[in-house]
């Protein structure tokens, strides 16, 4: 079942991790056994239905959860704390600080971050990175008054900004519209482009993952385990009616929802 | 324009109707879609304007009830002789020095009480231990009014500013910390993972995550904290003002009513209200409005 590992070192590697947590009643397992490597320039897309741990998987990645088993490294060092070396772009608006504006948002990530050798600095790099997100013009303007695109696009700005060895993603378009969502994935597309950063994004949506995935690992449902990991480097928008699209939708989407072959793949 | 064929169907019956595209044109000028109000449109809309009036209403009413009566000014000042009797107190300074001596006493127990709340809560903050402490005296001593300590108080440290301070301090103490602690509480979990994110933690992660993001609960809590203590302070001087002699606003009220100088009694009054509305409604709205406001945390 091991993928034959390519010659360059994997940046970070998830090895054999199970992740239980204790409500007042019972053990969950919300993660069991899970193994995968992401490399680097990945676009890493974790995929599975709700409850599949996968947000908590990458909670576990970001230092936020100690894995019950296994453990996680990053650049053959095991993780143990959050740090700003693996910056999260979360679902919520809330993510960005409603009492500073969004270039002190970023300024305030970078110099806690120690991104940054002086305030000045911090300022010059923040405007870079909205430039970017096309924000430049709101960079005075408080969190409230953006629309969530707007807060989103910011959040994405100040993570990249950060310059991490990974950016993790936790369904970050998935409060926005469906106009505003494609737009925000094309975006990030062209945004990758540029820097070719490694990322890990975390999604319910088949089509979201193909499109915006270079590498798609597949989580069944509750407790997640590995169902499988594809190939979508050469998928974008412009093939979603090719029929390699298709299949490899259809592919996930069998794999996701046939609990038949979810069982005959347990045994 | 595109013309194309789509079929719909009317009564059962299919019928073609032509599409269309009107090119985008230029919106018209601007301040068509909304035009300023009439300034008396906009005197009624403001709630500032219909507060006046209703406190100019007030005051006619007191000064003809008074007048037209010809009530005993030693009971019922009307209102000019109460206006006379605090521009006369004014003038001789005396009134000045009570309000300063207040507010004195009020600010240093006012800070104290704070500072309290401040240890405790950042205590709670860091361990369970400190948690369980503060909700256990909380509950203990937030139901006990302040001013039932005052006899204590004059047991244990006799007729000084200190006993003032004591009292007055309890009652912004746990108002204060209660509500900073429910504030911190109630910190999203986004808030605390992006603060965890960027390496903040311990001491600093309070002072740059918790505190900001608690900033309206802990606005409310000075806010009581502030109305407590006032009320605490007059009533506690009405009690013990004689401090070597002298004291506060609440000494002043209590001597010139055992003294008969009635319309004294209600100028001290008045100042003790407009000292109220002055700190709740001036002081605390313009933090507000700077911050929390500003940032859409309240609306």
């Amino acid at each position: 079942m091991k993928q034959p590992a390519p010659d360059i070192a994997p940046l970070l590697e998830v090895d054999n991790v199970t992740i239980r947590y204790e409500t007042a009643t019972q053990e969950v397992i919300a993660a069991e056994d899970v193994s995968f490597s992401v490399y680097p320039s990945d676009r890493f897309v974790l995929l599975g239905p709700s409850g599949c741990g996968k947000s908590t998987l990458l909670k576990s990645i970001g230092g936020y959860i100690a894995p019950s088993e296994g453990e996680i490294r990053l650049g053959g060092k095991r993780i143990r704390e959050p740090g700003p070396d693996r910056v999260f772009v979360f679902q919520e608006f809330d993510q960005l600080l409603p009492w500073m504006t969004v270039s002190e948002n970023l300024c305030f990530a970078l110099s806690n971050g120690k991104r940054c050798s002086s305030q000045k600095e911090a300022r010059e790099i923040a405007e870079r990175y909205l430039q970017k997100v096309n924000l430049w013009k709101f960079r005075n303007a408080y969190p409230h008054t953006l629309s969530g695109g707007m807060k989103q696009r910011a959040a994405i700005a100040r993570g990249l900004a950060m310059q991490p060895s990974i950016l993790l993603m936790d369904e970050p378009f998935a409060a926005l519209d469906a106009l505003t969502r494609q737009q925000m994935q094309d975006e990030l597309l062209a945004l990758w482009e540029e820097t070719k950063f490694t990322v890990i994004f975390v999604t319910h949506s088949i089509d979201e993952g193909i499109v915006l995935g270079s590498r798609i690992l597949i989580l069944t449902p509750h407790p997640g385990r590995v169902r499988a990991e594809l190939n979508a480097h050469e998928l974008d928008r412009s093939q979603a009616v090719a029929p390699l699209f298709a299949n490899t939708r259809d592919r996930i989407y069998s794999m996701l929802f046939d609990t038949k072959l979810n069982a005959g793949a347990a045994s | 324009m595109i013309e194309a064929r789509t079929p719909v169907y009317l009564q059962g019956a299919l019928v073609i109707r032509p599409e269309y595209e009107i090119s985008a044109q230029p919106l018209p000028v601007e301040g068509t879609a909304a035009k300023t109000l009439s300034p008396l449109a906009r005197a009624v809309q403001s709630a500032a304007v219909r507060k006046a009036t209703i406190l100019l209403l007030i005051v006619v009413a007191w000064q003809l009830y008074v007048t037209l009566n010809h009530i005993n000014e030693l009971v019922f000042p009307s209102f000019s002789e109460t206006i006379r009797a605090l521009i006369t107190s004014v003038r001789n300074g005396e009134i000045l020095s009570r309000i300063w001596l207040s507010l004195a006493t009020l600010l240093q127990s006012y800070a104290i009480g704070i500072a309290c709340a401040g240890l405790l809560t950042v205590f709670a903050v860091r361990n369970a231990f400190g948690r369980d402490l503060l909700s256990t005296l909380t509950s203990m001593f937030n139901p006990l009014p302040a001013i039932a300590l005052v006899p204590l108080a004059m047991l244990w440290f006799g007729l000084s500013a200190f006993s003032l301070i004591f009292v007055v301090a309890h009652s912004v103490l746990w108002a204060v910390a209660l509500n900073t602690q429910s504030g911190f509480m109630s910190v999203s979990e986004t808030y605390r993972m992006v603060g965890r994110n960027y390496g903040i933690k311990g001491i600093p992660f309070i002072y740059k995550v918790l505190i900001p993001a608690a900033l309206p609960s802990i606005l409310a809590g000075l806010k009581i904290g502030w109305a407590f203590a006032w009320r605490t302070l007059i009533a506690a001087e009405l009690v013990f003002g004689a401090n070597q002699g002298s004291g506060g606003l609440g000494w002043f009220i209590f001597e010139n009513s055992q003294n008969l100088m009635t319309a004294n009694v209600f100028a001290g009054l008045l100042v003790v209200m407009i000292i109220g509305v002055f700190v709740e409604n001036g002081i605390f709205q313009v933090i507000e409005k700077r911050t929390i406001r500003k940032w859409g945390m309240q609306s």
